[in-house]
């Protein structure tokens, strides 16, 4: 059990969020009531601006989601959810972003004091949890099966059943918004679901258990058990109850789960790592370009899986390019993410800072020379790194190759089309791409070209509920977001009648 | 302009809620740009109680110049993108807004509803709960209207979008005011159109109290405008009017068929949801207690005046005599009343018209040669009251089971087995419901798939959900509105090709 007593005064700017980190203990969602883990074990959770314990929060394990899986296959089985009429689970979807909606600067604060951004991209993330909940509320009315045109002698038709017992394992780069990609659709289908948020960022979730809990949904529902990943994430990846595991996170993990799910055949959804390659052409609109790619890769301080880390620039405009993306790095204002005029905040944990600055020397060692950054921020306490532009790097070294999940961007050069796109696509990964260029043809072809899935051109990391997003190659499995979200939440029944 | 200053007092009689009230009193104007307006001419007309007769309010009459400038501000508002180009997220979000309004009024539009139509409040309630229904339906489909990328050569790139008709001309009939209006404007404004809407002269009153909860939700000015008036003249001009996109009508086949006529002149798109003489049809193994409450809930509900009203009852031969006989004592309790009794199933009529239409129909039956099993009489005094009536030794070729009666009045016809029930059910010019009763699960399907018929219940009536599609076959109608099928009524596919 952990020692220190939590200092809440490094909340005292965050006065909406003030109630809930003083409240009651942080503990376990099962069955529509909040318990401590069966250990009776809590683990800190950290600002990692000053690196002050914000809260103690239950550390569930193996013993804690057994109980949640149980109590989630209950309200499965009883039909609690399921056999809801579909209008009703939409007015409780709506419920829940009204919910949101009304305590948006609260639930900003926590994801900013859990997670480091700064609190202007906080209040981006609450709004857009808020429209994806919207979203699958209006589906839960529309995820229609067909009758098929069988022979006269058949009725034959087809019905879209939820999977099950869903166990939905989320990232702490998006604390909150990845609540919304993950549990909306299940409930909208009729799921019931155990929720394992990450370590690092476990209050957003928290509360937004106790904002479910005012919407009024059945017990059992959605169950939210809090916990590390080698141990909680395990037991749910490889618990035979469990129907299907959705998880947001690294690859290395990714490939973890989808080798625990094979216990039981789970249906499995992986949104995993990426390193996007950003293609700057010579006819770019080079302002906008340098803005947006800046954004594209400093956004959330890199910890973005599709974060634009690989920026390929043609050859003519490297060095201009180089030189303004370079300025735009250094007049970032790093520092107190809870600042309204801050632009990026810390890392989340002291082991994502330890692991970016080792790649900082990595890049040193590899040749690469910072055009910006390469250095650690200036702050005594906190996570904090500056933003990072690197040149003179070759697609094939290790900081072009491996997510670093920092303010890190590489700068790579090349001819033409043709050898940007076989750039761009050597990777392993394939999540998000950009394309700049004022050519039509040139802006779809490349669009089409580069194997990854999520294309922006002459924009950069737009993500909106209406569209799928997910990876090709090592980025992923499957597509959330967008009406692709049905096709991971339900399974197809086909019926055959004999008249 | 009608002289007589409308006695709220006593067409109102015993009602206590302030906001309806309130709204009774009100001027009840035009809604045309965010703004109310009398109508040009200044000319207003009666809209009446059916239940004591008594005048409720005076209502501008909108007439051709009236729609003129309706029409012109709802094509500014589209041209000037107002609506359509607000992003779907946040036109979603007012359809949800409305609808909450919706929920927030609904004793309020329900007590409307029923002084205004004389509907059972009862059933009242039920349509604006399923208005709001409609609402939050359509307004989960603005962020879902997706178009397509198409499988084009690798030198093309061709996509499709959905977007907006544009002006739409939406009339709406007087049987069930709110829900028709939403069914009318929710899908039009989730796919980013703007609307012209008459109300049926005879009920004008809700549509004008959602006219500002429109307001109220903050949908841009000219998104929604709506002109109370007469068909001849306020809908005749929306019909054909040269600058309205697409006109959708629910109404009576006859004026169906005008609004057809009239779309020509500039080729609109059309949807119409017309009449329909529904068969119920009566297997001998059907459950027989739940057949009988069913079957007198499909042909009086709404007094008959619904357009899926299960008006032709076939009944298996050799089960025709318990069946009527448990019908006939089942209907028999239950009498036209006031409707705003909570345990009233039938009100009155809506108009003097439709009550002369129905006594006409009530006779024609007699002089046919079909027996009234129960009822058949109307009584007098005040309000046009008419209890059901079940008429027995009825041929389906006789006026009364091909024609339209829009009122509690069923025909009850004999069949032999399941191909003369196809065939006698499908010998109509309608098609717009059917049932079929029966425990036999191949029957019922067969059935089912052999009634030609835009809607077909098995062992259930009159069940309307937004999530399906409702609209007729032949002379039913055209088009189908509710589910995904309105997003095809209220949007137009562009297909773009891009040489790459």
């Amino acid at each position: 059990m952990a020692a220190a007593v939590p200092s809440v005064e490094p909340a005292t700017e965050a006065a909406a969020a003030r109630r809930f980190l003083q409240g009651p203990p942080k503990q376990l969602l099962i069955g529509g009531k909040w318990v401590p883990a069966k250990s009776g074990k809590t683990f800190e959770t950290i600002n990692p601006a000053n690196e002050e314990v914000l809260a103690l929060v239950a550390e569930g394990d193996r013993a804690d989601i057994d109980e949640a899986v149980a109590a989630a296959r209950r309200a499965f089985e009883a039909g609690r959810w399921p056999s809801l009429g579909p209008h009703q689970r939409a007015r409780y979807l709506l419920r829940i972003a009204d919910l949101i909606e009304q305590h948006a600067d609260e639930l900003a604060q926590l994801i900013t004091l859990d997670n480091g951004k700064p609190i202007s991209e906080a209040t981006v993330e609450v709004g857009r949890t808020v429209d994806t909940f919207r979203y699958y509320a209006g589906w839960a009315t529309k995820f229609y099966g067909e009758t098929n045109p069988s022979a006269p002698d058949f009725f034959n038709y087809t019905l879209r059943e939820p999977v099950g017992v869903c166990g939905q394992i989320i990232p702490w780069n998006g604390p909150l918004s990845t609540i919304s990609w993950k549990v909306a659709p299940a409930l909208a289908f009729g799921n019931t679901l155990v929720l394992k948020p990450a370590e690092q960022t476990p209050l957003p979730a928290v509360r937004m258990g106790e904002l479910i809990c005012e919407a009024g949904l059945p017990d059992g529902v959605v169950n939210i058990v809090t916990g590390f990943g080698p141990t909680a994430g395990a037991a749910l990846a490889g618990h035979p109850d469990v129907d299907k595991v959705a998880f947001t996170g690294s690859t290395e993990v990714g490939k973890l789960i989808l080798q625990a799910s094979a216990g039981n055949l789970k249906r499995v959804s992986l949104e995993l790592g990426g390193k996007s390659p950003n293609v700057i052409f010579a006819d770019a609109p080079l302002e906008t370009a340098v803005a947006l790619s800046a954004t594209g890769v400093f956004r959330n301080q890199g910890q973005v899986c599709c974060a634009a880390t690989r920026m390929f620039v043609q050859e003519s405009l490297y060095d201009e390019f180089a030189e303004r993306i370079a300025a735009k790095a250094e007049a970032i204002r790093l520092g107190e993410p809870l600042d309204q005029t801050t632009t990026m905040g810390p890392l989340v944990s002291s082991e994502q800072y330890e692991r970016v600055l080792g790649y900082l020397k990595l890049a040193r060692d590899e040749g690469a020379q910072a055009k910006a950054g390469g250095e650690r921020g200036p702050q005594e306490r906190g996570y904090f790194v500056k933003p990072t532009i690197y040149t003179a790097v070759r697609n094939d070294m290790r900081i072009a190759r491996e997510e670093i999940f920092g303010p890190v961007a590489v700068l790579i050069p090349f001819k033409d089309e043709n050898d940007a796109v076989l750039q761009g696509n050597d990777t392993t990964y394939g999540l998000g791409a950009g394309v700049w260029t004022r050519d039509l043809s040139r802006a779809h072809r490349v669009a089409r070209a580069l194997r990854a899935g999520s294309v922006w051109v002459n924009c950069y990391g737009l993500i909106d509920p209406i569209s799928a997003f997910g990876g090709y190659k090592q980025s992923g499995f499957g597509r959330e977001l967008g009406p692709q979200s049905i096709d991971l939440y339900t399974q197809i029944k086909s019926v055959y009648v004999k008249l | 302009m009608a002289a007589a200053v409308p006695s709220i007092e006593k067409a109102a009689s015993g009602i206590t809620s302030t906001p309806v009230l309130d709204f009774l009193r009100k001027p009840k104007q035009l809604l045309i740009g965010g703004k109310w307006v009398p109508a040009k001419s200044g000319k207003t007309f009666e809209t009446v109680n059916p239940a004591n007769e008594e005048v409720l309010a005076l209502v501008a009459e909108g007439d051709k110049a009236d729609v003129e400038e309706a029409v012109k501000v709802a094509r500014k508002a589209f041209e000037e993108s107002k609506w359509a180009s607000i992003g779907p997220h946040q036109r979603a979000r007012y359809l949800f807004k409305i609808a909450d309004l919706i929920e927030a009024h609904a004793d309020e539009l329900a007590t409307l509803e029923t002084l205004n139509n004389g509907m059972a409040i009862s059933l009242a309630r039920g349509m604006v709960a399923g208005a709001a229904e409609v609402f939050r339906y359509y307004g989960g489909w603005s962020t879902k209207i997706y178009g397509e990328t198409n499988p084009s050569d690798p030198s093309l790139f061709n996509y499709t979008l959905r977007e907006p008709v544009g002006v739409c001309g939406q009339i709406i009939p007087w049987n069930g005011p709110i829900a028709m209006f939403a069914w009318k404007i929710a899908p039009a404004l989730a796919c980013g159109n703007v609307s012209v809407l008459k109300p049926a002269e005879q009920t004008p009153l809700t549509a004008l109290r959602l006219g500002e909860l429109i307001l109220e939700a903050g949908v841009p000015d000219g998104v929604v405008n709506i002109i109370t008036g007469f068909g001849e003249t306020a809908g005749a001009a929306i019909a054909s009017h040269p600058d309205i996109d697409k006109v959708a009508f629910t109404g009576s086949t006859e004026v169906g068929k005008l609004i057809l006529q009239a779309s020509a002149g500039n080729l609109k798109r059309v949807s119409l949801e017309l009449g329909g003489k529904s068969p119920n049809v009566i297997f001998a193994d059907a459950d027989l207690e739940s057949a009988v409450s069913t079957a007198m809930f499909g042909f009086c509900m709404l007094s008959g005046q619904v357009c899926c009203a299960g008006t032709r009852i076939f009944v298996q031969q050799d089960f025709q005599d318990t069946f009527i006989d448990a019908l006939t004592r089942y209907t028999s309790k239950v009498k036209a009343g006031d409707p705003l009794d909570p345990k009233t199933t039938v009100g009155p009529l809506v108009s003097k018209e439709q009550f002369n239409r129905v006594k006409s129909y009530l006779e024609l039956g007699k002089q046919e040669g079909a027996k009234p099993a129960l009822g058949g009489e109307v009584a007098s005094g005040k309000g046009y009251f008419v209890d059901p009536a079940i008429f027995t030794g009825v041929k389906n070729n006789m006026r009364i089971a091909q024609e339209e009666i829009f009122g509690p009045v069923a025909a009850v016809i004999p069949f032999k087995d399941e191909n003369d029930a196809v065939l006698q059910g499908n010998d109509t010019t309608y098609g717009l419901a059917a049932a079929v009763w029966t425990t036999d699960v191949s029957r019922a399907h067969k059935v089912a798939r052999a009634l030609k018929a835009g809607t077909v219940w098995v062992n259930c009536y009159n069940n309307i959900d937004p999530i399906s599609p409702f609209g007729g076959y032949k002379q039913s109608g055209i088009g189908r509105e509710l589910g995904r099928y309105a997003v095809d009524l209220y949007t137009q596919i562009k297909s773009v090709y891009v040489k790459l």
